[in-house]
């Protein structure tokens, strides 16, 4: 019997390969990019249970097993890296997260539609700005003299160098996040909007439902099952703060409430040559966006039905 | 008011780049149009080596970048959309777990150094050849091509990369349009991997250059001949033309695409 299954799964396998040979050829260059930039990293992420020297390889460094994992939880950084990045993250959900999603209802409710695309079309503008500009601007800007200095002046602020004090980092990141993406991210949920039935807005208009009612009982749910998509998504970012930002943007005398995990372990791998440590600390964040991940996707499941996989 | 927040500070930099030196420095508050008029600044970033030299790079990475791209990720979607292929609940499988869980950064380095990619430019290009996203976005879009009209090319002997060149893309061109949008973008504003696999400053993308200029403040190689306090006033203005310089060409490609956009993005949109 067990043999039968074999042979069958043996014809199978060759009349699939007959079948897709041409098919199989077309996917080795992408499956070649997988392996080499993706899956050698994560092999390559063994380093972080090793002594790693650039001389004897990985194969070659000694293991060391959760020494790292250890010398990290106990160094002082520990606590001032994840809870910079739980705060930002924290943030980011409140404030970053619900910005498109008003922006889109607002766009949906308006009626003239060429003013709907001219504010669309400059909403989306600032995606494509790269981060170095953006970051040059929010330098720029936030300086002495700087254009947001000068505006706040007006209201009786002193001028400060903003980038300089610490207190105000996250409040300029989020600011400044919520400006670049809030019109990119809003059109997965005006796609969404367009996709709700028009006649229930007649029906509920019959009802006398006001605008605002109708928002609250049928434009939200039209949309919940996207934004519970995109809240899974983002949950299994949460720890992936954007840190190409941050390194543009603090320095030394922010470092207390802008440093976050990645940018730690930007700093520590590539520029203090501590590769396996420093692997580690990166090791720890992957397995913990996952763990979230995963989490976030159960309670959807559960809530709302709404799930990833 | 939402759209003078977003607009105003796009504003004032293309008005401050266009400023007279002398008066932006003194000048407290808002523009509302330039100050005086001046190209100075244009001349001064458009005769600077490092900025044209992180153009050709950019350029380079840009074309050859999105080709890859394009090529790899076409292939990736192309084989994922056909059904009855046995091996493709695996190969999906892989795909799918590198956007759940990666190496990290200091593996990934030390892999493009092992296979020999610092310093070339092709190491901004083949690391990121294809984006997990972008494929099963690809996929999703190709496998609403009808498959009637590959029946009947597949009884003309079409074979696959025929169907794929012939049929799929030609079909599916909003995706293929909204591809090259966030392939383009990505390439032209990148700088992190390029900053850490490239050392040889005379490879640097225009992104790098400007990190130069805009963050560590540098515009000195720029204004060389002037005195130091004209210096520090043109390096005002040059800031914001370099601001200018960088970021028109990519706001310009995305009329052009604009059309295909929305209808791109939905299709992204139904599978999330």
């Amino acid at each position: 019997m067990r043999k039968a299954g074999e042979t069958t799964f043996q014809i199978r396998f060759k009349r699939d390969f007959l079948l897709n040979k041409y098919l199989y050829l077309m996917m080795v260059p992408v499956l070649a990019y997988y392996f080499v930039f993706h899956y050698a990293p994560m092999y390559g992420a063994l380093i972080a249970f090793k002594e790693y020297t650039p001389n004897k390889g990985i194969l070659g460094s000694s293991w060391v097993g959760f020494q790292h994992f250890n010398d990290f939880f106990s160094s002082y950084y520990f606590w001032r890296i994840l809870k910079n990045t739980v705060i930002i993250s924290l943030y980011s959900l409140c404030f970053e997260f619900p910005a498109p999603i008003i922006l889109a209802i607002l766009i949906n409710e308006l009626t003239n539609k060429r003013f709907q695309r001219f504010v669309q079309t400059v909403t989306y503008m600032p995606y494509f700005i790269s981060l170095i500009v953006i970051a040059g601007m929010i330098k720029d800007f936030t300086n002495n003299g700087g254009l947001i200095n000068n505006f706040l002046t007006y209201f009786g602020f002193n001028d400060t160098a903003m980038l300089q004090k610490p207190e105000l980092f996250r409040t300029i990141y989020i600011l400044s996040e919520i400006w670049q993406k809030i019109g990119w991210e809003s059109i997965i949920y005006l796609a969404a909007l367009m996709g709700i039935d028009q006649e229930q807005y007649e029906a509920a208009k019959m009802d006398g439902a006001n605008r605002i009612k109708q928002i609250w009982h049928i434009t939200l749910p039209g949309i919940l099952p996207t934004i519970a998509i995109m809240f899974i998504l983002r949950m299994g970012n949460l720890l992936n703060v954007g840190f190409e930002k941050i390194i543009l943007l603090y320095n030394p005398s922010t470092y207390d409430t802008a440093d976050v995990i990645s940018s730690f372990v930007y700093r520590k791998g590539l520029i203090e040559f501590g590769w396996s440590y420093s692997s580690a600390v990166g090791l720890f964040n992957s397995v913990i966006n996952l763990a979230l991940l995963i989490a976030a996707n159960k309670i959807s499941k559960r809530i709302s039905e709404n799930s990833l996989w | 008011m939402l759209v003078v927040v977003t607009l105003y500070p796009l504003l004032y930099v293309t008005f401050a780049s266009f400023s007279d030196a002398g008066q932006l420095i003194t000048h407290k508050g808002f523009l509302i149009k330039p100050l005086g008029f001046s190209i100075e600044a244009y001349k001064s970033v458009f005769n600077n080596p490092a900025i044209l030299n992180g153009y050709k790079n950019t350029i380079f990475i840009l074309f050859f970048g999105v080709i890859t791209n394009l090529v790899v990720t076409a292939l990736g979607a192309y084989v994922l959309s056909r059904k009855n292929v046995m091996w493709n609940r695996v190969f999906i499988f892989v795909v799918v777990l590198t956007m759940f869980f990666s190496g990290g950064l200091i593996p990934l380095y030390l892999v493009v150094k092992g296979v020999g990619l610092i310093d070339s430019l092709w190491a901004t290009i083949l690391p990121f050849a294809v984006n997990t996203f972008n494929l099963i976005i690809m996929r999703t879009a190709f496998m609403a091509v009808p498959e009637s009209l590959e029946e009947s090319a597949k009884m003309d002997g079409a074979n696959h990369f025929v169907i794929l060149f012939r049929i799929i893309i030609p079909l599916s061109m909003p995706v293929i349009a909204v591809m090259i949008l966030y392939y383009a973008v990505e390439k032209w504003n990148g700088w992190f991997y390029a900053s850490i696999f490239l050392k040889d400053r005379d490879l640097y993308p225009l992104q790098l250059t400007l990190r130069e200029i805009l963050i560590a403040n540098n515009t000195d190689s720029m204004s060389s001949g002037a005195n130091a306090a004209e210096q520090f006033q043109i390096g005002e203005t040059i800031k914001y033309a370099t601001i200018m310089v960088a970021s028109v060409p990519i706001l310009i490609l995305y009329p052009f695409v604009q059309k295909y956009f929305v209808k791109g993005v939905m299709i992204g949109a139904v599978k999330g």
